[in-house]
């Protein structure tokens, strides 16, 4: 039995501690909003007694830039760069995800060729972003190597990323239709290359925390949440599956071809920090068995749809012919007719069903837009998950759940 | 992976519980979207999370919708449910006016839908009885409006160098 449980809060709040505090008070602590522990800007106001955690109350919305309003006025082409900033770990997941939204709105048949892509792609999405996520829980249990190695592997994936789009982070990949062009042979280069050899540096990673004495004392039972609590909570993604969900949208509604590809879902069992760890390190290796099953089955066909209305013809098209003109100032402007309706399509993103609720009145923008943001709606379990915990775990706590600040505030 | 409920057989169980209180039914992208009382959302939602054959016992998603030209039914509260056993989506919507903008808080069915029904409070001054703490989330405590409702246009309204005619807006 912990010190903690032999402590007792009173009914009416009061508090008696067995620990033989300095004075016997409870203190106050600001965790943010700006704190090197944080990795993101919000801020926990935490009750503490010495190192203990009692209660904490959360503030977010610093860096709320309104999105859903700004979507109410962007044309259906323009919005992609707002969702880039959602969860910007992994952009290109949230790019599609949008694209595919438009795509069941207006009913357009996307080429196999095309799918298999944007499977490679969002699977590179997902790799970078539990790699952040795993080498920062690593940093902040004190291990800052495996840091450094996964970074420069990040490096490698936002390399393919600007071979495909031009842009590392904020990648407005693609189009409502597909991609802008063919994969070209730098990057299927490239790509085969990072196959190669981001498994021996990946497993060294593993190798160091995966059965690391110190880390597993650090992680286990740490943050933990049961599968029930997970549910009401409305967890979704790896957070869920480290509780034992074995929830996954790839799975359960596949998009874009997921039901071509072998892959497993883990789960863990206790939904602590070790748990999440775990969940993401095999969810990477599942993500490069995905990529290299596309590869090796990826069709011959076209990168794009036909879909004239809503993709942007090529630039010396546009210069050179009549119909692509008319197509690209109708685009630009605003004049394609889209049909009015309502649609709620939801990807797989790094942290888990990432949804795009979109009602079109037919008019040039979104009439409502609303994004279903995973960590905006997890990270609100957090006190329950850090209460009776020590700072420091609470720290871990907050690391392994990945709450990017741009996707808590849209 | 298919679901193992059909729209008819979801929407007849439902019917067959609630008959007059659900208002309307459709299909949008093979979505069940179901329309209800008002006052009648929080009794079915805690229906659907209990009964055994549908067990839609997950919230998705919760927020707002402004028209400001429906008269009495300015604001929709939409409710996206799920239900992960047996893979079935289920869209929950109720109307309310703009002169008492207030609908039951289901924080006591989902803990989850604590900060969902705060940012609708916030954006569109919809209010959840029975919310625990129904204050500003996203925006600062200090503001005086709504800021997702359709009166506040993104651009300032009072410029003319911008005619929406010319942009085809």
């Amino acid at each position: 039995m912990s010190t903690w449980e032999e402590e007792k809060i009173h009914d009416d709040g009061t508090y008696e501690s067995s620990l033989d505090t300095i004075d016997g008070s409870i203190a106050t602590l600001n965790l943010g909003p700006t704190h090197p522990a944080t990795h993101g800007i919000f801020q926990n106001i935490l009750k503490v007694d010495g190192e203990k955690i009692l209660g904490s109350e959360q503030t977010i919305g610093y860096i709320h830039r309104a999105f859903e309003k700004l979507a109410e006025r962007r044309p259906y082409n323009q919005i992609t760069t707002i969702t880039d900033r959602l969860n910007y770990c992994s952009s290109p997941i949230n790019n599609i995800g949008w694209h595919m939204t438009v795509e069941k709105l207006i009913g357009a048949e996307i080429p196999k060729r095309a799918q298999y892509m944007r499977v490679i792609i969002m699977e590179l999405a997902r790799i970078s972003d539990h790699l952040v996520c795993n080498a920062v829980i690593g940093v902040d249990t004190g291990a800052l190597t495996g840091f450094t190695y996964l970074f420069q592997q990040r490096e490698k994936i936002y390399d393919l990323f600007e071979e495909v789009c031009g842009a590392r982070l904020t990648t407005n990949m693609g189009r409502i239709g597909g991609f802008e062009r063919d994969f070209s042979p730098a990057f299927n280069e490239k790509l085969k290359a990072f196959l190669k050899d981001f498994p021996k540096v990946f497993n060294e990673f593993d190798a160091l925390l995966s059965r690391n004495r110190i880390f597993m004392d650090r992680t286990r039972g740490a943050g933990p949440i049961s599968a029930e609590r997970a549910l009401e909570y409305s967890f979704v993604g790896p957070n869920l599956r480290a509780a034992g969900v074995d929830y996954d949208v790839r799975v359960m509604e596949p998009y874009s071809s997921y039901e071509d590809f072998d892959f497993e879902v883990p789960v863990g069992t206790t939904g602590d920090t070790y748990d999440r760890f775990q969940v993401r390190q095999e969810e990477i290796r599942q993500s490069l068995r995905i990529i290299e099953q596309a590869l090796a089955k990826m069709p011959e066909g076209s990168y794009k749809a036909d879909l004239p209305e809503f993709y942007l013809p090529p630039k010396e098209e546009v210069y050179n012919n009549m119909e692509a003109l008319i197509y690209h100032f109708k685009i630009v402007m605003g004049e394609t007719p889209i049909p009015a309706g309502e649609v709620y399509h939801c990807v797989e993103g790094g942290n888990g069903e990432l949804g795009f609720y979109l009602i079109s009145d037919g008019g040039r923008s979104p009439y409502r837009l609303q994004f279903r943001r995973p960590c905006f709606i997890y990270y609100q379990a957090y006190p329950e998950m850090i209460t009776g915990s020590s700072i420091s775990d609470a720290v871990l706590t907050l690391s392994s759940m990945n709450v990017i600040a741009g996707e808590l505030d849209a | 992976m298919a679901s193992k409920l059909t729209n008819e057989a979801v929407i007849e169980r439902i019917k067959g519980q609630f008959g007059s209180d659900i208002l309307s039914s459709e299909t949008p992208y093979d979505f069940l979207t179901i329309e209800v009382q008002a006052n009648k959302q929080h009794e079915i939602i805690e229906w659907l999370k209990k009964d055994e054959m549908l067990k839609i016992s997950f919230l998705t998603n919760l927020g707002g919708v402004h028209y400001p030209e429906q008269a009495g039914r300015e604001f929709a509260v939409v409710y996206h449910l799920q239900s992960m056993v047996n893979n079935f989506r289920l869209r929950l919507k109720t109307y309310v006016s703009k002169e008492n903008p207030e609908v039951a808080s289901i924080v006591d069915l989902y803990v989850g839908a604590n900060w969902m029904e705060r940012e609708t409070f916030d954006f569109f001054g919809i209010t959840f009885k029975g919310h625990p703490n129904l204050v500003r989330i996203l925006n600062e405590d200090s503001m005086d409006y709504f800021p997702m409702r359709k009166e506040y246009h993104l651009e300032d309204a009072t410029r003319e160098d911008k005619d929406d005619r010319f942009f085809g807006r």
